[in-house]
């Protein structure tokens, strides 16, 4: 915007994290980058290999690409399916959160308590939780009569895992929602009174407008985590049964520390940095596009 | 409805108990007449939007009775109460167009298609916003928001009443002129009780065939502008209204003459000399002194101020700072000599704050 | 201290913001910007306390370029419109934190906090939260805050703004007095032509980013530069008309043919743009006067001792203003006399072409 007066100095605050970062960050990528146009045998013998890795991943028909493919069509599927659930039902958890009093303190609190938990215990506590032996949820579930077994059967591993992101992260979105509701002036509902508009007909025309941009920054929070979702998912089902629940972070560790093939396991982590940050960029565009188009 | 009335109405917070009750509003008693516009006038704190509240159904009075010509509606909730309310800011449905937003609450009360159509073409056509119809109401201006917020509660039939509160505060100065004439139109057109609050003169006077000055929760006069201006009831009164406010003079007075600081005012009656303890002011209205090189009182000018239009000149008398018209040519300048005249019938008597009448000289 | 802004441009991408600005403030003026919003003020203030840079020109203070001197080592105070204070802190610490920052001894501290809040009617409040005061009190807070810095430049922009208008009118009384003991060059920032007026000292006019007029207050009030100075210095905004004047005739945009000589004598022929305030438009009952327009009274604004009717005369809505409290019903057929000896004519391009004459008096006050 405006241009402020220069002061030099004030680079000197960044350097030690710029320091931080170049160790943590920038030179453990920059291997990665070397390993993805490598090929090695272990033994620190490198060979070129140009960009023979990339090719051999994005190819659907290779077993590595069409491996990619799947675990890719996966993590999409899963995002848009917690999407789909985890707004609806936060915003619906917002709503209900009372504005005034001590209830409000309390029912914060509850709605973030799962936020707050480290995710292998997540992870952890759904394993149990789902066990068909000693797992309430497992059990309960074939006391009446659906046939539940997240170890064997796909369908119920996905909707463990499913329902676990739920659990674990509609906290937020509610929270979010919470506070975007907050902001609306109380004239809005008076007058929606005064107009003899139904509850829907608030919702609709007062509520979900006013929550727009709050919504854009859950949503785009909510699709990163989940595309780069790992924790749970290995600690739950270990990327099974079979490959059901593979999603291309579980994969990607696989091959890279079980299978030492470091060439493609470079390559995977690379495509999937990619990936990942396009989207970002394709949302953070959305998101200053609706500002600017907003005006007031 | 022909009238709203307020029986003794007294509004206060609940406070921990034994202590002495706090009250936003004072008991008022009054009767709002149908087809009237009026104003609720006073500082902020003074109890007027409590009061608006109240009427409007959003604060349950702790004490008293709000009656609808001779229901009770005290407790009834607002959105039963045929009542209209345009906020300090422009509430409109950001997702509709001008003509949804206006079509909205008809809607919602089940009116037929067409019937809406006309109504809320009749209502675009009294406040000029026809052209606008089919635009989305979030790009339109504050005005036009501020416009389609009241239209909004005029397109209903069975509305009676329309409350302010405050509704020009957003709009840009440059603007307040044409909604002032619009509401003043709308009101012409539209026979309904409309009531207005603000702190600010202009818009009361303009406005209002009738005012309520208040301070402190407590009514002090409710009058025309005119009866305002030129008889306030109280000091309060006099001072808040008109710009500059009334001047006020610790005085003396005996028989029908007041003394403050050597100089000596003539009254147009005689009054019984005060008790003791009590404030005794003189009030005057700067519109009706001026200051010139002859006069009846001797002062001394501080400070000459040139607004244009008028030129004020700023005294000191009897301690206290004063300010009356300049009278034009005079070639008067801070630091000389002058004199102080108040027209005949422009000096009036303060006892403790309320003006008093004297018996004729 | 004197400060100058030399060509000063301001440009947001393609946009100008502020368009070759030249101004001087010497020490104990007072100096009005008086223009609408959007016009400038804050942005032009906000370079003057170092805020923004320039894209072109310099800031001079006694002479020395300072656009390179970040505001935290300028001697300026700034106040604003909306009540800006330290929310967590009470008024006594907010009133100190300027003094703090830069490091006085504690007593000093002390000393000019209770000065501030002795004539700024604080003391009772001391010790409250920003929060539990009311606007009129919050704002003097702000004021006491930018009164201890025994700054050299203090702004003020439309710091009155968002206060009942009567709490403006006293502080409006307040503020100048306040400064005037310390020497400050004062810059207050204001879109009402009444405040210009009351506060006195310079006026410089803004629109659109450039500065149409500099002078004293009344003089620019008297002898508006242009259309655009004229207009931003009348409350209510300025009656105009368009005139040709052909011919020793004079059309008007009623189509009504005048005689040169009545309204224009002396002038080439043209197109004018004749402008007149609100006071010198006296309304009255129909008659046939020659230069009357009439029309059907579309309002009347009461404002305590003024009474301003609106007159909607077919090709404009006229103001003419009426001392003491009258309304002329809406609807009610008038009519608009012009005094010629009353009103500003402007050429096409908007320059002033003759300008009334003052009283006596005002001219006087005008020098």
């Amino acid at each position: 915007m405006m241009d402020k007066p220069w002061n030099n100095r004030a680079w000197l605050f960044v350097v030690p994290v710029l320091i931080i970062v170049l160790f943590s960050s920038l030179l453990p990528m920059m291997t990665v980058v070397n390993y993805s146009v490598q090929d090695t045998m272990g033994q620190n013998n490198f060979f070129w290999n140009g960009v023979a890795w990339f090719q051999n991943l994005l190819d659907p028909t290779t077993d590595m690409g069409g491996r990619f493919a799947n675990a890719l069509v996966r993590n999409l599927i899963f995002s848009l399916v917690i999407l789909c659930l985890e707004v609806p039902l936060g915003i619906a958890v917002a709503l209900c959160i009372p504005k005034h009093g001590w209830r409000v303190g309390a029912s914060l609190v509850l709605i973030a308590l799962p936020l707050l938990i480290p995710w292998e215990v997540v992870g952890t506590i759904w394993q149990i939780f789902a066990r068909q032996d000693i797992g309430l949820f497992g059990a309960a579930l074939n006391a009446i009569g659906l046939h539940y077994n997240d170890t064997q059967d796909p369908t119920s591993a996905w909707a463990t895992i499913v329902i676990m992101d739920v659990w674990h992260w509609t906290g937020m979105i509610a929270l979010l929602s919470y506070a975007g509701l907050k902001a609306i002036p109380d004239a809005f509902y008076q007058a929606a009174r005064i107009d003899g508009a139904s509850r829907w007909s608030i919702f609709r025309n007062i509520e979900l407008p006013k929550l727009q941009k709050v919504l854009v920054i859950a949503v785009l929070l909510r699709f990163m985590e989940s595309f780069m979702i790992y924790t749970e998912p290995s600690v739950v089902t270990g990327g099974g049964p079979g490959e059901a629940t593979s999603f291309i972070s579980l994969d990607l560790v696989k091959i890279a520390l079980g299978q030492v093939d470091l060439g493609n396991a470079a390559a995977l982590s690379i495509v999937y940095y990619l990936i990942t940050l396009t989207i970002c960029y394709v949302f953070f565009t959305i998101m200053t596009q609706l500002d600017q188009r907003k005006g007031v | 409805m022909a009238s709203i009335t307020l029986d003794h109405i007294a509004h206060a917070y609940p406070g921990p108990p034994g202590a002495p009750k706090h009250y936003a509003l004072k008991q008022i008693d009054h009767l709002w007449q149908q087809g009237r516009a009026y104003a609720l006038l006073g500082p902020s704190g003074c109890g007027k939007t409590t009061l608006l509240n109240i009427i409007s159904g959003l604060v349950i009075p702790s004490e008293g009775r709000l009656l609808f010509d001779n229901t009770d509606v005290t407790r009834l909730p607002t959105e039963r109460r045929n009542i209209a309310q345009v906020f300090q800011f422009p509430v409109i449905y950001d997702t509709m167009t001008v003509a949804e937003n206006l079509a909205f609450p008809l809607k919602n009360r089940g009116m037929e298609r067409n019937a809406i159509k006309r109504r809320v073409e009749e209502i675009a056509d009294l406040l000029d916003l026809r052209p606008d119809l089919g635009r989305r109401a979030r790009g339109l201006t504050a005005d036009a928001k501020q416009k389609i917020s009241l239209g909004r509660g005029l397109v209903r039939s069975d509305v009676s009443a329309v409350l302010f509160d405050e509704p020009l505060t957003v709009i840009d100065p440059a603007l307040k002129w044409e909604l002032r004439s619009k509401l003043k139109a709308v009101h012409q057109a539209l026979d309904l009780l409309m009531i207005y609050v603000t702190h600010d003169q202009v818009e009361a006077l303009t406005f209002a065939d009738e005012v309520v000055v208040m301070k402190d929760g407590a009514v002090l006069q409710i009058g025309t502008p005119a009866e305002l201006f030129e008889s306030p009831a109280h000091s309060f009164v006099g001072y808040f209204i008109g710009s500059p406010g009334m001047n006020f003079l610790p005085v003396t007075i005996d028989g029908a003459r007041a003394h403050a600081d050597g100089a000596v005012f003539d009254l147009d009656a005689r009054y019984a000399p005060p008790g003791a303890g009590q404030k005794v002011e003189l009030g005057f209205r700067p519109d009706y002194a001026t200051i010139s090189r002859q006069g009846p009182v001797a002062v001394r000018v501080d400070r000459i101020e040139d607004l244009g239009r008028r030129t004020l000149a700023r005294f000191t008398l009897a301690g206290k700072e004063a300010v009356a018209t300049l009278v034009p040519g005079s070639g008067l300048a801070p630091g000389d000599d002058a004199a102080l005249t108040i027209a005949p019938g422009h000096a009036h008597v303060f006892i403790d704050d309320l003006r008093t009448e004297g018996s004729p000289a | 201290m004197s400060l100058e802004l030399k060509q000063i441009s301001l440009k947001n991408g393609q946009q100008s913001v502020i368009d070759n600005v030249s101004l001087t403030f010497e020490r104990g003026t007072m100096n009005v910007l008086l223009g609408p919003t959007l016009s400038g003020k804050t942005t032009l203030m906000r370079l003057m306390a170092g805020l923004d840079r320039p894209t072109t020109g310099d800031v001079l203070v006694d002479g020395r370029s300072v656009v390179h001197v970040p505001v935290r080592r300028r001697s300026v105070a700034m106040v604003y419109q909306q009540f800006v204070n330290y929310p967590s802190l009470t008024v006594r610490e907010n009133i100190a934190s300027p003094l703090r920052v830069a490091g006085l001894p504690k007593a000093e501290i002390e000393t000019r906090v209770r000065e501030a809040s002795r004539v700024l009617q604080l003391d009772p409040y001391l010790d409250r939260l920003p929060a539990q005061l009311s606007g009129g009190q919050q704002q003097r807070t702000a004021i006491a805050r930018a009164l201890v810095k025994h700054a050299e430049l203090v702004l003020l922009d439309e710091p009155l703004a968002n206060l009942d208008y009567k709490l403006r009118e006293e502080l409006r009384e307040e503020l100048p007095k306040l400064f005037a003991a310390t020497g400050t060059i004062l810059v207050y920032a204001t879109t009402e032509p009444t405040e210009a007026l009351l506060l006195g000292g310079t006026t410089a006019t803004l629109w659109h980013g450039r500065v149409t007029q500099v002078g004293s207050t009344p003089a620019v009030y008297r002898r508006p530069a242009n259309i655009d100075a004229a207009r931003v210095f009348s409350d209510p905004p300025l009656n105009e008309m368009t005139v040709s004047r052909e011919a020793g005739q004079i059309r008007m945009p009623d189509s009504r043919i005048v005689p040169a000589d009545r309204l224009l004598p002396g002038i080439a022929d043209g197109i004018y743009r004749i402008g007149f305030r609100v006071e010198d438009a006296v309304v009255s009952p129909r008659s046939d006067a020659p230069l009357a327009f009439p029309g059907t009274v579309a309002v009347t604004e009461i404002s305590g001792s003024e009474s301003f009717v609106h007159l909607a005369v077919g090709f404009a809505t006229w103001v003419s203003l009426v001392l003491g409290v009258h309304e002329w019903r809406p609807g009610l057929e008038a009519e608009i006399r012009i005094d010629p000896t009353r009103i500003f004519v402007f050429d096409e391009t908007g320059a002033l072409v003759r300008a009334p004459e003052p009283h006596a008096a005002a001219a006087a006050a005008m020098v």
